[in-house]
C-alpha cells in the first residue's frame, strides 16, 4: 500500500461578482482531477509552470485547503472525510515545508519556541529535542534563543526543515523549499533535505518549477500543466524520453551552464501565454500552444485533440502521458 | 579585462560605490573594471549582495548621492559618465544607454497605457508628434511580438501576462536603438518556457541592431547560453572574468568552481551529493580581511586572510586567487568535461 494514495483530487475556486447580489461568474479550475501515488521513503516531485496548480495540490492533499471533490488516503485512511480533531492527529506525520521561510516562521518567537510548538500541540514532552533538531539539520545549539530576523535565508530555511521533521513525520511536502535561496546555499539545503530522508525514511512530495533540482532530488516526476498531470515517469526516463509535447518543451527551455552545449540546443519556443483556468481549452488543455497541434498533425488528428480530453496513460513510450500522439523525443 | 578587437563601446574602471548606513560603510562595488564592444554580450553573475545590479545602477546615473558615493571612471565612446551634467545624463538614458529590470510591473507605471508608455520615450528624445510616436510605438510592440499590438497598446500594465509585460519593458528600451541595454534579472520573475521566449527575442534584437548587452543574473544557465563573456563577483570585486567557455571548462577562482559544483545538472544523471560552498557569503559592512572568499575557500591558505590577491591572468582570462593553478587541476582531476 503507498503511503499517499491521491485519486481525481479537484479543486475549484468560485469567481463571484458584487457586494449584495453576489453570484457566481466562473470557476478556476486549479486543480482539475489529479491522481497520483507516494510510497514510504520515495520523492515524488509535481513540476510545473506557475498557475499550474502544483501548489494548491499540495495543499488540499493535506487540507490546507478544502478539496472539492476526490479522493485523498494517507495509509489506508481517507482524509477527505476525518474529523477536525483526528485530522490535527494525522498531521503529525504530515508536515510542510514553505518556499519562504521568513513569512512562514513567527518573526515573535525565538526558534526554540517555534521547534517546541509541534510537541505543545500533540501534547508531547519535547525534552533534548530542541537542541537535537537543530544540529540534525546543521545549526548550533545555541541558537534556541535567537528569533528568525537574525538568521541568513538558508538558516531561516533550515528552522522550517527542522519544524517540519520535529514530530517525525512520514511525509513531507516541500513547496520550492529552495528557489528562494542563492545557487551556493541550495545546494547545502538540497544535502540537508537527502541526509534527512536517509536517516528517518520519510517521503517527500516535493513542488518545484526548477527541472534541474528535480532532477537531482526526485525518485519520480509528475509534470502538471493547467490543473492536471500530463506526464509521469521516473526521474531519469523523464529527462532522457519526454514523451508529451510539454514535457519536451520545458526540458529544452531550461538553459545548461555549458557554453558548448548550449550553442547544439534550440529551446522549442511555445506560442503565447497559459491559457486562462476559467476557461481552459477544449479536450486536451495544452493543444493552442502545442508545437506538434500547430506543425505535425493533420486535420483529422487534430479535430481530436480539440474534441477529446487525452488520458495519462502508457502509450507505448514506456510511461504514462496525456498525449494522443505521445512519442519520445530526446531534448537534452 | 580589455578585449581584443574594436574600439570598446564602454569601459568602466576601477568603479567604486559605497554607501554611508549607520553601522558602516557598505562597499556594494569595490574597484570594478570592465569593458564592452559593439553587439557583445557581457554577462556578469553573482549572488545576492555582490555588488552586480549596483553597478548597472551607477552606469545609468541612478545612485542617490548622498547616502551612496560612486567613484571610478564610467567611460561610454570615450566620455565619463560620473562627470557629466544631469542634463546630459538624461539625453544618454533611453537614447544611448537603456535598462530593463527584473520586475515589469514595478517599472511599467500602472496608471498609463502601455503604448502611451512607449510613445514617451520616443517624445521625450526626438521633437516628433504623438500619432506619429504612437505609430511608432506600436510598430515596436510588434517587433516584441505582442498579438494585437494595436489593440494591446491600449491597455494597462495590469492586463499584460508577466512575458508580455517584459516584451513591453523590452520594446521601450529598444525605442530608440540604444547602443547598450543593461538587462538585470530579466527573466528572473518569468516562467522558464516564457524565459526562453525573451532571450530568444533579445538575441534576435541585438543580431539586428548589433546592441551590446550587460547581461545581470544569478543563473549560470542563462549566461553559458548566451554571454560571449562572463565577469563573477564576489562581495563586490571582480572573482574572475573570462569568455564564456573558459570560465564554465577552465576555471581559475575557486569561487567559481563552487558556484558549477554546487549546481544540480538537468542534463545529467545523478552520480553523487551536490557540493556545496560552506557558509554564506559575507557582509559587505565586515567583509573578511584579504581575500574576501578565503572563509569559504577549499584552497584558503595563510596568505590568503593576509593580502588581497590582485587580478591576474592573461587579458583574456584573470582572477583574483592565490592558488589559481591548484583551483586549475582541481578542476582538470576531478571532473568530466
Amino acid at each position: 500500500m503507498a503511503l499517499l494514495e491521491v485519486t481525481d483530487l479537484v479543486k475549484h475556486f468560485p469567481v463571484t461578482r458584487g457586494i449584495i447580489m453576489r453570484h457566481q461568474i466562473g470557476t478556476v479550475k486549479a486543480v482539475d482531477g489529479v491522481s497520483f501515488s507516494v510510497d514510504r521513503g520515495e520523492t515524488l516531485a509535481l513540476v510545473g509552470e506557475s498557475g499550474c496548480g502544483k501548489s494548491t495540490t499540495a495543499r488540499a492533499v493535506l487540507r490546507l485547503i478544502e478539496p472539492t471533490s476526490g479522493s485523498v488516503r494517507f495509509e489506508g485512511e481517507e482524509l477527505t472525510e476525518a474529523s477536525t480533531e483526528r485530522l490535527r492527529e494525522l498531521r503529525r506525520e504530515m508536515q510542510i515545508v514553505f518556499q519562504d521561510p521568513y513569512a512562514s516562521l513567527n518573526p515573535r518567537m525565538p526558534v526554540r519556541t517555534i521547534l517546541t510548538e509541534p510537541f505543545k500541540i500533540h501534547g508531547l514532552d519535547p525534552g533534548d529535542r530542541v537542541a537535537e533538531l537543530l544540529s540534525l539539520v546543521g545549526l548550533a545549539p545555541e541558537h534556541q534563543g535567537r528569533y528568525p530576523h537574525e538568521f541568513s535565508g538558508g538558516q531561516r530555511q533550515r528552522v522550517g526543515i527542522a519544524r517540519a521533521i520535529a514530530l517525525d513525520p512520514k511525509l513531507v511536502v516541500c513547496d520550492e523549499p529552495v528557489s528562494a535561496l542563492d545557487v551556493s546555499i541550495q545546494a547545502q539545503v538540497l544535502n540537508l533535505l537527502e541526509d534527512i530522508q536517509d536517516r528517518l525514511g520519510l517521503a517527500y512530495l516535493f513542488i518545484a518549477h526548477d527541472l534541474s533540482v528535480v532532477r537531482h532530488i526526485a525518485d519520480r516526476v509528475a509534470v502538471m500543466y493547467l490543473g492536471a498531470i500530463v506526464e509521469e515517469a521516473a526521474t531519469d526516463d523523464l529527462f532522457e524520453a519526454p514523451s508529451h509535447p510539454y514535457t519536451q518543451a520545458l526540458i529544452s527551455a531550461v538553459p545548461v551552464p555549458d557554453p558548448r552545449k548550449e550553442r547544439q540546443r534550440t529551446p522549442i519556443l511555445l506560442a503565447g501565454d497559459v491559457p486562462s483556468p476559467l476557461d481552459p481549452p477544449s479536450g486536451c488543455r495544452f493543444r493552442t500552444r502545442c508545437p506538434k497541434f500547430a506543425l505535425d498533425l493533420s486535420p483529422d488528428e487534430r479535430q481530436r485533440c480539440i474534441d477529446e480530453p487525452p488520458a495519462l496513460i502508457d502509450r507505448g513510450t514506456g510511461h504514462p502521458a496525456a498525449c494522443h500522439y505521445a512519442e519520445t523525443v530526446a531534448v537534452l | 579585462m580589455t578585449p581584443a578587437g574594436p574600439e570598446p563601446l564602454v569601459s568602466v574602471e576601477d568603479l567604486r560605490v559605497e554607501f554611508h548606513t549607520d553601522a558602516g560603510v557598505v562597499k556594494a562595488v569595490d574597484g570594478v573594471s570592465w569593458s564592452i564592444s559593439p553587439g557583445e554580450t557581457l554577462g556578469i553573475v553573482g549572488e545576492s549582495g555582490s555588488g552586480k545590479s549596483v553597478s548597472a545602477m551607477a552606469l545609468m546615473g541612478l545612485i542617490q548621492q548622498p547616502p551612496g558615493k560612486v567613484t571610478g571612471k564610467i567611460l561610454f565612446r570615450g566620455r565619463d559618465l560620473l562627470v557629466a551634467s544631469e542634463d546630459e545624463l538624461r539625453s544618454l538614458r533611453g537614447r544611448d544607454v537603456s535598462m530593463i529590470f527584473q520586475d515589469p510591473l514595478t517599472a511599467l507605471n500602472p496608471v498609463y497605457k502601455v503604448g502611451h508608455q512607449v510613445a514617451e520615450v520616443i517624445q521625450a528624445h526626438e521633437k516628433i508628434g504623438r500619432i506619429p510616436a504612437r505609430k511608432r510605438a506600436v510598430d515596436l510592440l510588434v517587433e516584441v511580438g505582442i498579438p494585437n499590438a494595436r489593440i494591446r497598446a491600449d491597455e494597462y500594465p495590469h492586463q499584460f501576462s508577466g512575458g508580455m509585460r517584459q516584451r513591453a519593458m523590452i520594446a521601450m528600451a529598444l525605442a530608440l536603438d540604444p547602443a547598450l541595454l543593461l538587462a538585470d534579472e530579466p527573466t528572473t520573475a518569468l516562467d522558464v518556457t516564457v524565459q526562453a521566449q525573451i532571450m530568444s527575442l533579445l538575441s534576435k534584437l541585438q543580431e539586428e541592431r548589433g546592441t551590446a548587452i550587460v547581461l545581470i543574473t544569478h543563473d549560470l544557465g542563462v549566461v553559458a547560453g548566451h554571454a560571449d563573456r562572463v565577469l563573477v563577483m564576489y562581495a563586490g570585486k571582480v572573482a574572475e572574468a573570462a569568455g564564456a567557455d573558459a570560465l564554465f571548462h577552465a576555471p581559475r577562482h575557486p569561487y567559481t568552481l563552487g558556484l558549477l559544483t554546487s549546481l544540480a545538472r538537468l542534463d545529467r544523471r545523478r552520480t553523487e551529493r551536490l557540493r556545496p560552498i560552506p557558509g554564506q557569503p559575507p557582509s559587505l559592512i565586515r567583509v573578511p580581511p584579504g581575500c574576501p572568499f578565503h572563509p569559504r575557500c577549499p584552497f584558503a591558505t595563510d596568505i590568503c586572510s593576509k593580502e588581497m590577491p590582485p587580478l591576474t591572468g592573461g587579458a583574456a582570462h584573470i582572477a583574483a586567487c592565490h592558488h589559481q593553478d591548484r583551483v586549475a587541476e582541481a578542476r582538470a582531476a576531478a571532473i568530466e568535461v
